[in-house]
């Protein structure tokens, strides 16, 4: 039997090189990468305290963020679209033109 | 059996989550990425988690990472040169940090909580996804119409957003 | 400890006669599809091997298996040599839910087995579409490890066309699975017995009463696992024409014959679910005309045999259609795929909810 608490220290150091991807990385594309990431942990928290907790309210929880990360993912992309046709690059630091 | 497993899912969902974020090749983060992901999906089916595992492999890993492979192809990007932040040894060390205190919190808790009304037996007697089915219809409803209309809006927005934009016709003077 | 091993001996004994059975199928379709082809066409097919050409399977596999394997120089050989494994094991998992006969429980050791499905799990269906979107994988991986301008081409065209698809295959199925009210292809099968009404292409339900017929999620079924197995009509991602040969321009040898297994293993996958859930699986189109009366304790045979017919006539409309059509335009099978499947697909779903609703079976 495993513990729960092997659940949340593996959602949990899922969810910190999730965070150290969106911190360090400086491609659009992988910052969105690491943030699925960080969703993963999540859903495997989520997951897991359903499970131990006997109630299915985890698990419902974690199909609707399952959900917002495809719409995330979708929108996230398009812009990254946009971005590149008139700017050729996909490096966050060069997408300055908002900031003064 | 299942400690076997669970050090399987969980030892390569960690390495290939990151190897995701170190990898200098953006398509090959996007591989790291599938593995993770398919990773995870084993941890739920562990967890008794039988429906969100197919739905796991079909949205994320069917149709997400696609479309993020189908973006970096279409894109065609070159390694950059300068892929991390310029003080990236700093957040390292501060998220090194942050990652011991959580792993410390987290195995010291005795996580004690109210039981819900989902016991492993009534789940298994006919299947988690139809426990799952009775419980977004009957109590989670409106969030789900919610989701729903978030998702509308998700396709209507990208489809805007990435139309390519036509020449307005000017007349001829 | 006895009765896991009984299991997984009994297991691997399924697995491999069910993979010995794909295969050979395998072999005898790329024959066959040659002979229809040809004499659709008013030629002969294949003749000089063996008696009208039916040792040719065998020699074309020689011939693969003996050929130079080529890596272009500027491939990643890691994942050039990955994704023919990925297509083809993704091909492959699949038949492990697929009930091939009668459900029926029989005693081995003291062992209670299901003879006919490799595994009968809760979710079977939905298990079936979550490793047909990783065969997708195989795909786009060897366009583009593949380093060539078409091979890159054909793994893009095969991704969108896969996603696109793949989503009208996913909500044709929601209308069986309403009135069946189970993931699990067993179940669905066992509820459409007897009659050939009782099937869910027409949906009468067994005791009588309305019909909520699924015949227009059927063809958009089947016109999409066309698409999705990447055959004429529909094989943008390996258009000779323009893209050389697609995703896999630059195989040879055993790698090539891998994702050619792919392709027709899927063929059979997807006929195989067309069979379980329109056309009744193992259901005789009438009770007599399945082993009755002192051949009782043979009906299984008719069962396997009423499976492999079903199976065996979509296997040939795919032959049909090839020898038929013409290649669509892209933007032509884009905006069918999302302007018309879609649509009648979602369109059934309404209605087949809410006759579903108003007349429970």
């Amino acid at each position: 039997m495993v513990p729960l608490s092997a659940y949340v220290a593996v959602s949990a150091v899922l969810f910190v090189t999730g965070l150290i991807g969106v911190l360090i990385r400086r491609n659009f594309i992988i910052v969105l990468m690491a943030i699925e990431i960080m969703l993963n942990a999540a859903n495997v928290n989520l997951v897991a305290f359903s499970h131990y907790l006997e109630s299915m309210t985890g698990q419902i929880v974690a199909l609707f963020v399952i959900a917002i990360a495809a719409g995330e993912a979708a929108v996230g992309l398009a812009i990254i679209i946009v971005v590149f046709r008139g700017k050729i690059s996909t490096n966050v630091d060069e997408i300055n033109l908002l900031k003064w | 059996m299942v400690p076997v497993f669970f050090s399987y899912f969980s030892l390569v969902s960690i390495l290939a989550g990151v190897l995701t974020v170190a990898l200098p090749n953006p398509v090959h983060c996007g591989l790291a990425l599938l593995t993770l992901l398919l990773h995870v999906a084993g941890l739920f089916l562990l967890l008794n988690a039988e429906f969100l595992f197919v739905i796991q492999i079909i949205v994320y890993a069917g149709a997400i990472v696609v479309l993020y492979l189908f973006v970096l192809m279409l894109l065609n990007l070159k390694t950059d040169e300068r892929v991390l932040h310029h003080r990236y040894a700093v957040i390292l060390v501060a998220a090194a940090a942050i990652c011991g205190g959580l792993l410390l919190m987290a195995l010291r808790s005795p996580f004690q909580g109210a039981k819900g009304h989902a016991p492993v037996e009534a789940v298994l007697q006919d299947g988690g996804s139809y426990a799952i089915g009775i419980t977004i219809f009957n109590e989670y409803l409106l969030q789900f119409e919610i989701v729903g209309v978030f998702l509308l809006g998700a396709i209507i927005g990208a489809i805007v957003l990435a139309k390519t934009p036509t020449a307005v016709d000017v007349e001829p003077e | 400890m006895f009765e896991v091993g009984v299991k997984i001996a009994v297991s691997l004994t399924q697995i491999s006669i069910v993979m010995g059975v794909v295969l050979l199928t395998v072999m005898f379709l790329t024959l066959a599809e040659r002979k229809v082809i040809g004499w659709m066409q008013d030629r002969m097919g294949p003749m000089e091997v063996g008696p009208y050409g039916i040792l040719q399977p065998i020699a074309d596999g020689l011939k693969l298996f003996f050929k130079e394997d080529i890596i272009p120089s500027g491939a990643n050989k890691y994942l050039f040599t990955l994704a023919p494994i990925i297509a083809l094991v993704a091909a492959l998992v699949g038949f492990a839910v697929i009930p091939f006969g009668p459900n029926m429980r029989v005693d081995v050791f003291g062992v209670q087995v299901q003879p006919f499905v490799i595994s009968d799990i809760n979710i079977g269906i939905l298990y079936i579409l979550a490793f047909t979107s990783i065969g997708a994988y195989g795909i786009i991986l060897g366009g583009w490890a593949s380093n060539s301008k078409y091979s890159l081409l054909g793994g893009l065209r095969a991704a969108a066309q896969l996603i696109s698809y793949e989503l009208n295959v996913g909500l044709a199925i929601v209308g069986v699975l309403l009135l069946a009210g189970s993931l699990s292809l067993v179940k669905i099968t066992e509820d459409q017995c007897c009659w050939i009404w009782n099937w869910f292409w027409l949906a009468v339900p067994r005791g009588g009463g309305v019909p909520i017929p699924q015949i227009l999620a059927f063809v958009v079924f089947v016109i999409s696992a066309v698409a999705e197995t990447n055959r004429l009509p529909f094989d943008l991602p390996e258009a000779e024409s323009e893209l050389v040969a697609g995703f896999f321009t630059e195989y040879s040898g055993m790698r090539f014959a891998f994702f050619f297994l792919a392709e027709y293993a899927n063929m059979i996958l997807v006929s195989c679910i067309a069979a379980a859930l329109f056309l009744g699986g193992w259901n005789a189109p009438a009770p007599f005309l399945q082993f009755h009366g002192s051949l009782e304790h043979l009906a299984w045979l008719s069962g396997i045999m009423w499976f492999a017919v079903k199976v065996y006539f979509f296997l040939f409309l795919f032959f049909w259609i090839r020898a038929t059509l013409p290649r669509l335009r892209y933007d032509q099978l884009m905006r069918f795929g999302w302007k018309v499947m879609l649509p009648i697909a979602l369109g059934n779903i309404v209605v087949t909810a809410i006759a579903a609703y108003f007349f429970p079976r």
